[in-house]
């Protein structure tokens, strides 16, 4: 139990999750719920693997898993935004597809090992006293993306037009459809992209971050959790990024507390009765509803909630056009 | 010259066939659009699919073995179609059905009742009524941190399923673990369900039959979500609230209420369910008693379009679907042609609200008139 | 402007012979209409005559069937708004197209060339700032919209099209959400445009509004031209309304004078918060009687809808609400309705009905659980389509059967089912809220005649409208609220829409006690308007005019007070 540890990891498999969520912003932000993230994360893992194995190539590997998310989400678009259909079933079904994919496509690739995403050091910022070490040392090359993506994203959203257009289109669809913003093709890009990052988040885990693939274990509910702070976030990605780093540090917290005999100067029930393990393994989903119902409160209390025309499929000519 | 698919919203209803017609029509098109990807990944999808139908209505076993499978989907399904039907997502059945069974264990591994002296009917009575309260209870909480808290019910209920997965395993390897193993003791016969072998000795003909009675808890079911939503006032609110909630609070109807209701109903189906696995099939409180039971569900309620009805033949359709999908390479099979189905009968929605027309576009197609006016001009 | 040459004259706009086809409606039949260069052309008709959707059509929004449109004299063919935005079109539309959550000036942007990428909004603030000077319209461009009131929020739809350059203004109903000072308001800042050289398209259904503000008029009536673009000199107002409408009648109504009963509905000190937790009603004092119509006049957004959902039980407040004694604040809608209210709710699809459900089951939506529908926990869906049945029969709502679903009903007759389901449970007080808007002139008259027949019978009607001349032709009393207070209650026959206009923007406040008797009207107490204008407003035979320098300025404590509240949140970064 070392409280450096706890906050490396933590950043470190927050990533995860960051790249999840991110992407599902984006997405939701232009009024499209896409509820798939799990099914697309892990086919994005087994792409990722599958294709890193094949070829030696991690960096293909990455490709493909992006490749492999943004295509799946696209059947949601099509269901969604063409169709009109439901979109929480659309999400739905398509974690079912997502996974089942998986499953079919990478029959035989337990056990096997592939290239992984390198660590890196960054040279200068390393030598920080304390955050040099937590935050720019050994790290994962995708945990810097994840640096990046965060004021990247925040800026792309809320400072840049087609962020203007984006937020227009998920608030108010009618509005920007009068000025000329495309929504179908708006809805359709953000949905896509907001796979690729699932796609992307998948092979975080497969070939960077924690690598190998252990079929639908490979992700445990992350997709689901990913979404989970979406809401939590309020569909801002500093509060995802924050709520990220915070639920892998959480993980990692967990994962210690099973190891040492002694724990806070007493004996550790851990340690000596393993089975409450599961109820540790049971934490980070709990807190999950927990972080929901602490995070809707906050939002009534600042009156802030997702975007108004989230889930509702748009159709020229209703709804006031 | 090309083609042009056009959407046309319907004017009229749908004909009354279509809705039957999409759903049958999804499946066969996600059997044959599974199959190109099974032979996409080398596997051979006729011999797939000849076993999937010999593994599951080869013989009067195998077939006892669907209706085994299919009574758990059968159960949750109608939890869920109720739910959906108020739009409600309640996709928790997968931990309902795990706390149903794990309520319904702590009758006999408590013990609650004396299992020497207790008849039969008691016990069994009394484990039905654990399982219910267990995914009751597991139903409970979405509803209350939806009803009140507004928070989105997919996400809790799933995260309540992992969550109902390693409370039972904290129970089987630990404090009612048999041996060490991952599973607790066999329960004593006066805790199992009635099965048809049990009836081998009067009829040959029920020996390795393995069917037992919670498929008459399934049946029961169907009868009353039937009844509740098609002649009980309480179906008439779930309607309404599913169709427009903020109509029915106009019309003074009280949604919070109605909202863990149905999910405390829902998830009692599920738990019933629950039941039915451990006191009906395992004998035992173990590891693994679900085979995504409650994914399927979801499915298998979507695809009978909420219909109880049709819920009984879907669930038959997926019993077959899991018992050929156990022991069948690759694994994801059936998860497969599962998600592909969901996908299918979703979209095939659109055919209920618009009709498809497909329209031959050229220089005699009036619609594109002015495009065409204006491109000559451009030249 | 150019020198009118009918001959060889280029229009600003000229659509010939469109024709538009909805599945099962023909919206629009072989359309014509021109507009002239620097003139204000008035689009005339009747809800659901096609007025809207033609000028979508201009917009590029819908595709014709048939047709074709020029600009500038060049044939044109719009794909996407965008194509019309190019070609120096602009559309303001009659429900704001404006994104809550953002500023004005991140409204005016959206779908624009430039900015390129990163959005300088201090530099853009300063361009709107300098637009908005150069046509005299007042608006801070760093204001979230939601902050807005109606009326600065139509300047930035105004600002939004002219920031694009347009040359053509489309203006559908302006004023259907305005009070009449601003109305006027506004009409002289689309005069002032004209003369600076835009061409503008006024869409209304209000005659005498029209021959205030037009030039020409293009009149259609159910998808076919029925004048076009004829001058207003030696047209009467009766031959207008005949070709609107395609029948002599405007309104008839049969409003027998009768004294009021006793006491129903009583409110007292009734304060209640907004959806964004704002103070929106304010120490409401009213009280209605039996046989008596209460007409609530207001800009939207004054509190209106908060008054009603507090009476109906849909929204929490402080203070009492007696109904037949029996306080109901704070109680469920169920409460509420069992105490004899019936509610005609504003929106007919997204709260009066069940869109997907049929209408046997949109009728029993408030009696399901009464003999003979429902005994113990069944319903009787013989009863009840029979009940379905009846009330078809009785009120003439037009639909193939009562399985038919309530969405494929047409607007009139929808509000015809919402009426007969609330007025056949014999109510004792009726809120109706905008019960006639968006219905076609039959429909409403419909509408019109029920609710007085309900009086006659002995309801207490409290009935919120927008449409001024609507409230004055059927209450017996007219309260008018603003930012969530009751500023006056007038007698019917001391009301005229310009003391209710100056009581609508907060400039003039009147007396507001509950009985008849007791009632002053504050434009004989203040007795500066000269009663030529009175009779101008009642008598419909010349446009309205209004001094506008007897309008005091506008205070805004209620917007200030919002100000405060502004949130930035949504910007992020902790």
């Amino acid at each position: 139990m070392n409280l450096n540890v706890i906050v490396h990891a933590g950043i470190s498999t927050g990533t995860i999750l960051l790249i999840a969520a991110i992407g599902e912003i984006l997405t939701e932000r232009a009024g499209i719920k896409n509820l798939g993230v799990e099914g697309m994360m892990l086919l994005g893992a087994m792409a990722g693997f599958k294709i890193a194995h094949e070829t030696g190539n991690v960096w293909l590997g990455l490709l493909g898993a992006i490749f492999a998310g943004g295509i799946l989400s696209l059947l949601h678009g099509l269901v969604t935004i063409s169709f009109q259909a439901d979109q929480t079933v659309s999400g739905l079904s398509l974690t079912f597809l997502g996974t089942g994919l998986a499953l079919v496509m990478g029959e035989g690739l337990t056990g096997l090992t592939t290239p992984v995403v390198p660590n890196y050091t960054v040279p200068i910022l390393s030598q920080i006293p304390y955050l040099g070490e937590v935050l720019f040392t050994n790290h994962n090359l995708l945990t810097y993306f994840g640096y990046l993506l965060i004021p990247i994203s925040w800026f792309f959203i809320f400072k840049t037009k087609p962020g203007l257009h984006i937020r227009a289109v998920g608030e108010k669809p009618a509005a920007a459809d009068t000025l000329g913003v495309s929504v179908y093709r708006i809805r359709y890009l953000y949905t896509f992209i907001g796979g690729c990052f699932a796609g992307l988040a998948g092979a975080a885990i497969s070939i960077a971050i924690s690598p190998g693939w252990y079929s639908h274990l490979t992700t445990s509910g992350q997709g689901w959790i990913a979404i989970a702070l979406v809401i939590f976030a309020q569909w801002n990605p500093t509060r995802a990024a924050l709520g990220g780093y915070l639920f892998g540090m959480l993980r990692r917290l967990l994962l210690d507390l099973q190891g040492p005999a002694m724990l806070l100067g007493g004996r550790n029930p851990f340690f000596y009765n393993h089975n409450l393990v599961f109820f540790l393994q049971m934490m980070p989903y709990a807190l999950t509803v927990l972080a929901l119902l602490w995070g809707s409160s906050g939002a009534r209390r600042k009156r802030l909630g997702a975007p108004a025309a989230l889930g509702e499929p748009y159709v020229r000519g209703e709804r006031g056009l | 010259m090309g083609l042009r698919l056009e959407f046309q919203k319907r004017t009229e209803d749908h004909p009354k066939w279509l809705p039957a017609a999409t759903s049958i029509g999804a499946v066969l098109l996600a059997f044959v659009i599974s199959g190109f990807i099974l032979k996409s990944v080398g596997a051979d999808p006729l011999y797939i699919y000849s076993y999937f139908w010999t593994a599951s209505f080869g013989s009067w076993g195998s077939i006892s073995d669907v209706v085994v499978k299919a009574t758990p989907l059968l159960l949750i399904g109608l939890g869920s179609a109720l739910s959906f039907k108020m739009r409600l997502w309640n996709i928790g059945g997968e931990g309902q059905f795990y706390m149903g069974a794990f309520f319904a264990s702590m009758v006999v591994l408590l013990p609650m009742v004396n299992l020497q002296t207790t008849p039969k009917i008691v016990v069994l009575g009394l484990m039905m009524v654990m399982g219910m309260v267990g995914g009751a209870l597991f139903g409970f909480i979405p509803g209350v941190l939806r009803a009140k808290y507004n928070i989105n019910e997919v996400i809790t209920t799933l995260m309540l399923n992992y969550i109902a997965v390693y409370w039972n395993n904290y129970w089987i390897f630990g404090k009612y673990s048999d041996a060490g193993f991952q599973m607790t003791k066999m329960f004593p016969k006066v805790a199992w369900l009635p099965r048809l072998a049990d009836y081998a000795k009067q009829y040959k003909f029920f020996s390795g039959i393995t069917l037992h009675a919670g498929v008459i808890f399934g049946l029961i079911a169907a009868v009353i979500v039937w009844i509740i939503l098609n002649k009980s006032r309480w179906g008439y609110k779930i309607t309404l609230i599913g169709d427009n909630p903020k109509a029915a609070r106009y019309a003074g109807l009280d949604i919070t209420k109605n909202i863990i209701l149905v999910f405390m109903f829902s998830g009692a189906l599920a738990g019933l369910a629950g039941m039915a696995e451990v006191s009906g099939v395992v004998h035992r409180l173990q590891e693994r008693i679900s085979t995504s039971y409650g994914f399927s569900g979801v499915i298998v309620a979507w695809l009978a379009k909420l219909n109880p009805v049709a819920v009984i033949i879907v669930s038959i359709l997926f019993g077959a679907l899991i018992v050929a999908g156990r022991e069948i390479q690759p694994s994801g099979v059936s998860f497969l042609i599962q998600g592909i189905t969901l996908f299918l009968v979703i979209s095939s929605d659109v055919l209920l609200k618009y009709t498809l027309r497909i329209e031959r576009t050229g220089k005699h197609s009036k619609s594109i008139e002015p495009e065409a006016a204006l491109t000559e001009e451009a030249k | 402007m150019n020198p009118i040459e009918p001959t060889t004259e280029t229009f600003a706009v000229e659509m010939k012979d469109i024709t538009l086809r909805f599945p099962g409606v023909l919206a629009n039949d072989r359309v014509n209409f021109t507009l002239r260069k620097g003139e204000i052309h008035a689009l005339l008709g009747e809800n659901g005559a096609g007025k809207s959707t033609l000028m979508n059509v201009l917009m590029g929004l819908y595709k014709p069937n048939a047709g074709s449109i020029f600009v500038d004299g060049k044939r044109v063919s719009f794909n996407s708004p965008r194509d019309a935005i190019a070609a120096g079109i602009g559309m303001v539309h009659q429900h704001f197209m404006l994104v809550p959550n953002q500023t004005v000036t991140e409204n005016i942007l959206i779908g624009l060339d430039e900015p390129k990428f990163v959005l300088n909004l201090k530099k853009y603030d300063q361009k709107v700032k300098d637009l908005a000077n150069q046509f005299g319209i007042q608006i801070d461009p760093t204001s979230l919209i939601w902050q807005l009131s109606v009326g600065e929020q139509q300047r930035v739809e105004i600002l939004k099209i002219l920031y694009r350059g347009a040359q053509i203004l489309i203006m559908d109903e302006p004023t259907a959400v305005l009070a009449p000072q601003e109305a006027n308001e506004l009409i002289d800042t689309l005069k002032g445009m004209a003369r600076q050289g835009k061409s503008i398209i006024f869409i209304s259904h209000k005659l005498n509004e029209v021959t205030a503000v037009a030039d020409r008029l293009t009149i259609l009536r159910k998808g076919q031209t029925t004048a076009e673009g004829i001058t207003l000199g030696g047209i009467t107002r009766e031959s207008l309304a005949s070709l609107m409408v395609g029948r002599e009648i405007i309104f008839n109504l049969h409003k027998q004078e009768q004294a009021a009963g006793n006491v129903v509905l009583e409110l007292n000190k009734v304060s209640a918060l907004n959806n964004k937790n704002l103070l929106a009603l304010r120490d409401v004092d009213l009280c209605l009687r039996e046989g008596e119509i209460l007409g609530i006049a207001g800009v939207a957004g004054n509190g209106q809808s908060e008054l009603v959902e507090v009476i109906t039980g849909l929204r929490e407040c402080t203070g009492h609400i007696l109904l037949e004694g029996k306080n109901i604040a704070n109680k469920s809608p169920q409460a509420s309705i069992a105490a004899g209210l019936a509610h005609i709710p504003e929106d007919r699809i997204g709260v009066g009905s069940a869109p997907n459900l049929s209408l046997t089951k949109n009728v029993i939506m408030k009696n399901y659980d009464h003999e003979p529908i429902s005994s113990d926990w069944r319903i009787n869906y013989t009863a009840a389509d029979l009940r379905a049945k009846e009330l078809k029969e009785q009120y003439k709502i037009q639909a193939p059967t009562i399985e038919t679903q309530a969405r494929k009903l047409s607007g009139g007759n929808l509000q015809k089912l919402i009426l007969a389901r609330e007025l056949s449970s014999k109510p004792r007080l009726i809120v109706a809220m905008q019960p006639t808007r968006g219905l076609d002139v039959g429909a409403i008259e419909g509408v019109q005649e029920l609710l007085l027949e309900e009086r006659t019978q002995g309801s207490a009607i409290l009935l919120v409208s927008e449409d001024l001349d609507e409230l004055l032709s059927l209450s017996d009393r007219i309260a008018v609220m603003y930012e969530g207070e009751i500023v006056g209650t007038l007698n019917q026959k001391d009301a005229d829409i310009n003391t209710i206009g100056l009581m609508m923007t907060g400039s003039l406040r009147g007396d507001s006690s509950c009985s008849p008797e007791e009632q002053t009207t504050p434009a004989q107490a203040s007795a500066e308007e000269p009663t030529s204008e009175q009779e101008a407003v009642t008598t419909f035979t010349e446009p309205r005019q209004f001094d506008r320098s007897k309008i005091v300025p506008m205070h805004r404590p209620f917007m200030e007070s919002k100000r405060e509240d502004k949130q930035t949140d949504d910007e992020g970064g902790e």
